[in-house]
């Protein structure tokens, strides 16, 4: 009968159990941030030291570049270069703004109206993916090749005169102007403004739509008073990951544009790259990177979404 | 000064629904459905999950689209109407109220939608109304459920429907807060007079609020009137069953006289008014004898003698019994029924009512009904003890 005697322990909690997690226990969330921090440490924080130090050096490729503190490289690329850092801002808010005009109908489709076909349409936004920056921006150099389908229907319907008059093309050309720099950009940025903003119209309660007809707002206003305001956090996040990386981009521009289209990461890659002036090309990205978070964070304010979250 | 248009005591309110269906491919959510309410009343739907009540409430609201019928407010026929033209307010099931507007632009906002400008005194007295007017600065997440439950009714209220509609309104709330709102809604509905359609599957709450009411099983209108009515002569054994409690004796009509019918049942005679019975009475036809548990007296076998002529008796053995202060609820074992349900009202009691003591279970020919026997005995049962 000894198996008997060997009955399982009872589930009341027993006295050692009872006693404060042990230290180890406690310390356990830090180490488990441990990757994550020296990750930042080692391939955010030292790099911006770095750049920060390199920014402030003078030198020359032979002699070897020492830090002089010498502030004044960032005056010099800001007065130098300040049309390409306009033209940034002007293409990068053109292009988030075409997302939003072209992105928001297509999550509204997918989150409210697509039904079974929401899946298959998520891919078909996602799919483009699937083929690397570099081919699918070189693939637009064929869509707006000179004379080809797209130029020449743009031509007949007389939209490349309005273009033209607006300066965003010259002449019958679109291939090596902004506006074929803004398409590309437009292009390539779109998922990143679709999928923000189908998950907060995804998150709407569908009765808030009914509640807002039984109380008298035609479908349109439904849509201006209840469901844009509850989708501005997706608008917010859509349009922050669409400007910032499209104001540092450089590869459409330099394929699609020309060099009266070049934007500042154009100017910091022949600068880094090319004609190795690598102080320039470290106060170029900071002055851009300042700019950007000066401007979100004035963004942030004046659209208040913290608010809605 | 903001003029109100208010629902003079005509019958512009009045909701007709004709021959009104949802079909969902295959599936009949409701089938076709004859319903006047009238102007100023109370109206219940009441019925378990899937009957088809919320449909119909739906269809009112414009938010579902009949497959069949008509729908008319007064006599305007506004079945082709989308939601935001119709003279009707809903108050739904979760509120739906608008997260990123606060109490106040919530109340306000059916008046906003129909061009009203200065609308701050009718939304202060508004909140007055529902007691918030405290809180017409917060966000509704600030507020707690029946703070919210408010909120929503003013939110419809204050564009002075013709109909008011809720969608189980009162489904989130504690027990407690739900009665209170019971009384609540009751009263407001009292002051301003305009039709209420209440969904709900909480019989107790549609008996309390409601002037009338729908019983609803599987998309059709089990039986519609009074609390009363339909709590003393039910017409079919799902509303017996969902409505409170109801004992069922299978029973042959045995003879007629004057205005009664004799039935036999389990070897004793039992006596059901004619009136009261809902099902053909040719002798040897079968009848369900129904009585409510309340109604029944129950005497110990010793004092048997005691018991008046006239009154309808049955013979058991108590099985079980258990005390809930107001009443003593007594499950009988007997031939003609095996559980029979008995409520005793705490006054004087019997020391000899325990489980074992054989009774007698007799009450009044008066309180009893009859139905048709063709139809299940047990249906509501699950559904009542559900809700």
């Amino acid at each position: 009968m000894s198996t008997l005697t060997e009955a399982p322990p009872p589930l009341t909690p027993t006295a050692p159990e009872k006693k404060p997690p042990r230290k180890r226990g406690r310390l356990v969330p830090y180490w488990l941030l441990l990757p994550g921090i020296l990750w930042l440490l080692v391939f955010f924080a030292l790099p911006m030291i770095y750049q920060a130090s390199t920014s402030v050096q003078t030198g020359s490729l032979e002699e070897g570049y020492k830090v002089t503190w010498h502030f004044a490289t960032y005056w010099d690329a800001l007065s130098e270069y300040y049309p390409q850092f306009l033209r940034s801002v002007l293409y990068a808010g053109s292009a988030t703004i075409l997302c939003l005009i072209l992105g928001y109908p297509l999550a509204y489709l997918i989150a409210f109206r697509a039904g079974r076909w929401k899946n298959l349409i998520m891919i078909l936004v996602i799919a483009p993916f699937f083929t690397s920056f570099l081919i699918r921006t070189l693939a637009w150099k064929t869509i707006l090749a000179d004379g080809g389908p797209v130029v020449g229907a743009l031509n007949t319907l007389h939209v490349l005169d309005v273009t033209s008059w607006l300066g965003m093309t010259s002449g019958d050309r679109v291939l090596a102007t902004p506006l074929a720099v803004v398409c590309g950009l437009t292009y390539n940025f779109l998922p990143f403004m679709v999928l923000p903003l189908y998950t907060s119209l995804e998150r709407i309660d569908g009765r808030l739509h009914e509640a807002a007809g039984d109380l008298y707002a035609k479908p349109i206003t439904t849509f201006r008073k209840v469901t844009f305001p509850l989708s501005m956090p997706g608008v917010v996040s859509g349009t922050l990951l669409t400007f910032i990386p499209a104001a540092g981009d450089y590869v459409n521009a330099d394929l699609l544009g020309s060099t009266d289209t070049r934007m500042v990461g154009n100017v910091i890659q022949t600068q880094f790259l090319r004609i190795l002036d690598y102080p320039t090309a470290a106060a170029l990205s900071f002055i851009l990177m300042a700019a950007i978070l000066v401007m979100v964070t004035v963004y942030i304010r004046k659209s208040g979404t913290e608010d809605l979250v | 000064m903001i003029t109100v248009t208010t629902n003079k005591t005509d019958h512009g309110g009045d909701i007709r629904l004709s021959g009104i269906a949802k079909t969902y491919g295959s599936f009949t959510a409701v089938h076709p459905l004859d319903l006047t309410v009238p102007q100023g009343s109370f109206f219940a739907l009441l019925g378990a999950s899937g009957c088809g009540k919320t449909t119909t409430l739906r269809m009112i609201a414009g938010l579902e689209e009949p497959s069949a019928g008509t729908v008319h407010l007064g006599d305007q026929d506004v079945t082709a109407l989308p939601p935001y033209k119709r003279p009707v307010n809903t108050v739904f099931q979760s509120y739906a109220l608008f997260p990123h507007l606060d109490i106040f632009e919530n109340v306000a906002f059916g008046l906003r939608r129909r061009g009203i400008k200065s609308v701050k005194k009718q939304v202060g007295d508004m909140l007055d109304l529902v007691q918030l007017g405290e809180q017409a600065r917060k966000k509704p997440h600030q507020l707690s459920g029946g703070q919210q439950q408010r909120v929503a009714v003013a939110r419809a209220l204050i564009n002075h429907p013709k109909v008011l509609l809720l969608d189980e309104p009162l489904g989130a709330l504690d027990l407690k807060l739900r009665r209170q709102m019971q009384l609540e809604l009751k009263r407001i509905q009292t002051e301003v007079g305009i039709t209420f359609v209440h969904v709900t599957h909480d019989q107790e709450e549609a008996m309390t609020m409601a002037d009338t009411v729908a019983v609803m099983n599987a998309g059709r209108v089990e039986q519609l009137g009074s609390p009363t009515d339909l709590y003393e002569n039910p017409r079919t054994t799902f509303v017996a069953n969902f409505l409170g409690t109801s004992n069922f004796i299978e029973a042959e009509v045995d003879s007629k006289s004057g205005d009664d019918i004799v039935l036999k049942a389990g070897g004793g005679k039992l006596v059901l008014p004619e009136a009261r019975c809902g099902a053909a009475t040719t002798p040897g036809g079968k009848v369900l004898v129904g009585v409510r548990p309340e109604k029944i007296s129950l005497t110990h076998a010793d004092d048997a003698g005691e018991i008046p002529e006239g009154r309808n008796r049955i013979n058991g053995k108590i099985t079980n019994g258990s005390f809930i202060g107001v009443c003593t609820q007594y499950v009988v074992d007997s031939a003609v029924c095996p559980d029979f349900e008995v409520y005793v009202q705490n006054v004087d009691r019997d020391t000899r009512l325990v489980p074992g003591a054989d009774v007698v279970l007799h009450w009044s020919p008066a309180h009893t009904f009859g139905l048709d026997a063709a139809q299940d005995i047990d249906a509501g049962v699950e559904e009542g003890a559900a809700a």
